[in-house]
């Protein structure tokens, strides 16, 4: 096993998730917020989706060298389960449910004659005698077939688990609630079943210029996507944490540092202060190339310095916000009356302040994590984004752009990133929305 | 007032400063000045001679911070700090790695920067105040809970998919306006249609929640009550009462914004082609010109200064509590 520089931190990220779930169910004054969250339907058909993404991205972050082939690549868990979509690639572009290139070719037929038509694909529909007649009736068959599988899938699993909830916890299967998160959850799994066992016979989203598989592309760009949208509030919550309470609880001339640090960094237009930052990477990797022997490690090193910048530019916000609130904390009568007691001032930090400034810390993270997964996409266009080589959305983007110029129109790279995108920033920003409205102290006392 | 104002820019020279030295340190220090000869130059291959020539010509040649070897205050002067980061203070951009004078180009290219972004900003901002005080008029209506699913699944799209399909329907198989490109005069309006529309469609998502957030607050006030109790209609509470005092934290919204205009949109301009600052500095970036790079972060920390002492100006001109002292 191969642990990368993203994948240790995005273990790491797991674990303090946990550990914060575990500290926040626990504490009484967040029982309310969290149970407002778990009746809310739209908040947790989101949370569903992006539990799907993330166990998708997770699976993606588990990376190992290939026992076989010639080239012993460092592959991931999800290319070792999607071993035929990586390795069916065609000559070039194709259509969804295609059977035949996008370009022409000469082609040797049956009787050896040789004609100037679109050849058949190499592994797309490659089952069918003729495509012609049969293409549309197949996709279909399949379709149901592998639909079908998915539900029988899920509700075998779901027999199993409803014996065991019935009697103890009923809750998670009667409310209201629970219903529509059941049904979301049968529709997903079985269209995803559906969608992997047809993309054993099709490319379900076309290929690329190079015959990629697109599903496949968009599928890995997942990961790209969370790392962005995670590792980088990994990064910024330390800074935002420490450096906003600080200023904020000691006021004098520890305030006015910080605030010149943060209006200096704010006042650099964030997109230049990351292209900048990138450009030096750049430089320093093509002097230290041999550090970065690998493709993948090389991708990854890039797509740390992403976050590593993102984090940088991004804290400043959250910060202002939180040294504003413990201004307006420290002034209460607990966090005086602990300072006539002769509390340390570190105590009251963490015992007093902290706690209380939580709900800010919270709603900032989830907030922030569908805008930085779409600035991944913009940064990407302009090429100060993730590396050329990873798969990301906004690659994808970039380079399937120019080709809506062709005709017949090549649309299915945009339309597999722009689905792909948009159900994890819908996802993220209706969950958001709900996390919101369930902490936001004077959200909460409007909607009772 | 004029005292204040004389202060506010005095405590903006630390910053720019800071902003001075950070870049100093990202362009400089981090890497060396031979590092960016060699990849300018291509990076094998190289011989140390015309590296030399190089560093030379661009005026990368002495020392960083102190020059030992020269007379009295040239020990400060003659070093790269002083002449590519200190110059920058008088607003002298210096010339290109490709050879142009950076500041003339600045200053050709903020007009067709300033002919977009200005209209999007306006004509964004009549169409997210007005959509949002139609979702305040019609609150607690199906309305109102349909118009706020479609602005968070507007805010989902990425704007990069808002610039494709827009050029794809309305330019390319409408054949409405042209695809992209730019002229000057008047001539040049049939050219802005299409990315000050866009830009004005994927605006609306998050500008509209925004607005309709600090109508509501403004709403609940007790002079909306008042006004209500004296008989108003639901209409002329809104626009006369809640719009012109949701106009004080709109106004300086705004007003923060507006220097940055400038700077021009990135994308937006690069992909209509327009020759703004937002298409050169994505071109420096492509091509790894340094220089503009650094101008640039100075200019935009600069303009961003000054939005924010146009903001506590023009919040003592709207709000009369506040003072300026």
């Amino acid at each position: 096993m191969i642990i990368l520089w993203t994948d240790a931190l995005i273990y790491i990220l797991v674990v303090a998730s946990f550990l914060a779930g575990f500290f926040i169910s626990r504490k009484p004054h967040f029982q309310r917020p969290l149970k407002k969250i778990s009746a809310s339907k739209t908040g947790m058909v989101s949370l569903l989706f992006l539990i799907f993404f993330i166990v998708i991205g997770l699976l993606d972050s588990i990376h190992f060298k290939e026992t076989e082939g010639r080239t012993r690549e460092i592959i991931s868990l999800l290319d070792y389960v999607a071993k035929p979509l990586r390795m069916q690639n065609e000559k070039t572009y194709s259509a969804p449910f295609s059977a035949y290139l996008y370009s022409k070719e000469m082609v040797e037929e049956d009787d050896r004659k040789i004609v100037w038509g679109y050849p058949r694909l190499k592994f797309g529909g490659s089952h069918l005698q003729n495509p012609d007649q049969e293409g549309l009736a197949d996709v279909f068959n399949k379709a149901a077939v592998g639909f079908a599988k998915g539900a029988g899938l899920f509700i075998l699993f779901f027999v199993l688990l409803w014996s065991y909830l019935h009697d103890r916890h009923k809750y998670l299967l009667k409310g209201s609630t629970a219903k529509v998160v059941w049904a979301t959850a049968f529709l997903l799994i079985s269209t995803a079943y559906m969608l992997i066992y047809l993309s054993g016979y099709y490319h379900v989203l076309g290929t690329d210029k190079v015959g990629e598989d697109v599903f496949y592309q968009a599928i890995k760009s997942i990961r790209t996507g969370l790392v962005i949208g995670s590792l980088t509030t990994l990064i910024m919550l330390p800074l935002a944490i420490v450096f906003g309470i600080m200023a904020g609880f000691f006021r004098g001339w520890v305030d006015d540092v910080i605030q010149y640090i943060y209006t200096t960094l704010n006042s650099i237009p964030s997109v230049l202060l990351i292209a900048a930052s990138i450009l030096m990477v750049q430089v320093y990797m093509s002097n230290h190339a041999e550090d970065f022997n690998s493709l993948i490690v090389r991708s990854d090193m890039r797509l740390l310095f992403l976050c590593l910048i993102l984090g940088v530019t991004s804290w400043t916000g959250l910060c202002r916000m939180l040294r504003a609130e413990t201004l307006k904390l420290r002034e209460m009568e607990y966090v005086q009356a602990a300072q006539a007691l002769g509390v340390k001032q570190s105590t009251i930090l963490i015992r007093h302040i902290l706690p209380n400034v939580m709900h800010i810390i919270l709603i900032s993270v989830v907030l922030d994590f569908s805008s930085l997964v779409l600035a991944e996409a913009v940064l990407s266009y302009i090429n100060i984004g993730v590396d050329p080589t990873t798969y990301s959305w906004g690659n994808m983007i970039n380079g399937a752009r120019l080709e809506m110029a062709r005709d017949p129109v090549v649309w299915w790279s945009l339309l597999a990133s722009f689905v792909f995108m948009f159900g994890l920033v819908l996802a993220a920003n209706l969950f958001a929305d709900t996390v919101r409205n369930a902490f936001d102290p004077r959200r909460t006392e409007q909607g009772e | 007032m004029i005292q204040y104002i004389i202060r506010r820019f005095l405590y903006a020279l630390p910053i720019l400063l800071g902003v001075n030295i950070l870049t100093f340190i990202l362009f400089f220090v981090v890497n060396s000045p031979d590092d960016m000869a060699r990849m300018q130059l291509g990076h094998k291959h190289v011989t140390e001679q015309a590296v030399q020539n190089w560093k030379h010509q661009q005026g990368y040649d002495l020392p960083l911070l102190w020059n030992p070897q020269a007379e009295a205050s040239e020990k400060l002067t003659e070093t790269i700090f002083y002449q590519k980061s200190m110059s920058l203070f008088l607003f002298d951009f210096g010339i290109s790695e490709s050879g142009r004078n950076i500041g003339a180009d600045i200053k050709q290219r903020m007009w067709p920067s300033l002919s977009i972004a200005l209209p999007s900003l306006f004509v964004g901002l009549l169409v997210n105040i007005s959509v949002a005080l139609m979702m305040v008029l019609f609150r607690n209506t199906y309305l109102e809970f349909s118009s706020i699913v479609l602005c968070v699944v507007l805010m989902s799209i990425s704007s990069l998919f808002y610039i494709i399909g827009g050029q794809f329907f309305i330019g390319k198989l409408l054949k409405l306006v042209p695809i992209s490109g730019y002229d000057t005069g008047l001539s040049a309006i049939k050219f802005l249609i299409l990315p000050v529309l866009i830009s004005v469609i994927s605006g609306i998502g998050s500008g509209a929640r925004w607005y309709r957030t600090l109508f509501l607050e403004e709403v609940e006030k007790d002079y909306v009550r008042t006004a209500r109790a004296k008989g108003l209609t639901e209409t002329q509470v809104l626009f006369k009462h809640v719009l012109k005092n949701a106009m004080i934290p709109i106004l300086t919204g705004v007003v923060v914004v507006l220097p940055l205009l400038f700077m021009g949109s990135l994308i937006m301009e690069s992909f209509f082609s327009i020759p703004g600052l937002g298409s050169y500095t994505i071109d420096a970036i492509n091509r790894q010109d340094f220089a503009i790079v650094r101008s640039m972060v100075f200019l935009g920390s600069v303009l961003y200064i000054v939005g924010l002492i146009l903001t506590d100006i023009s919040y003592s001109f709207v709000d009369p509590r506040v003072r300026l002292t």
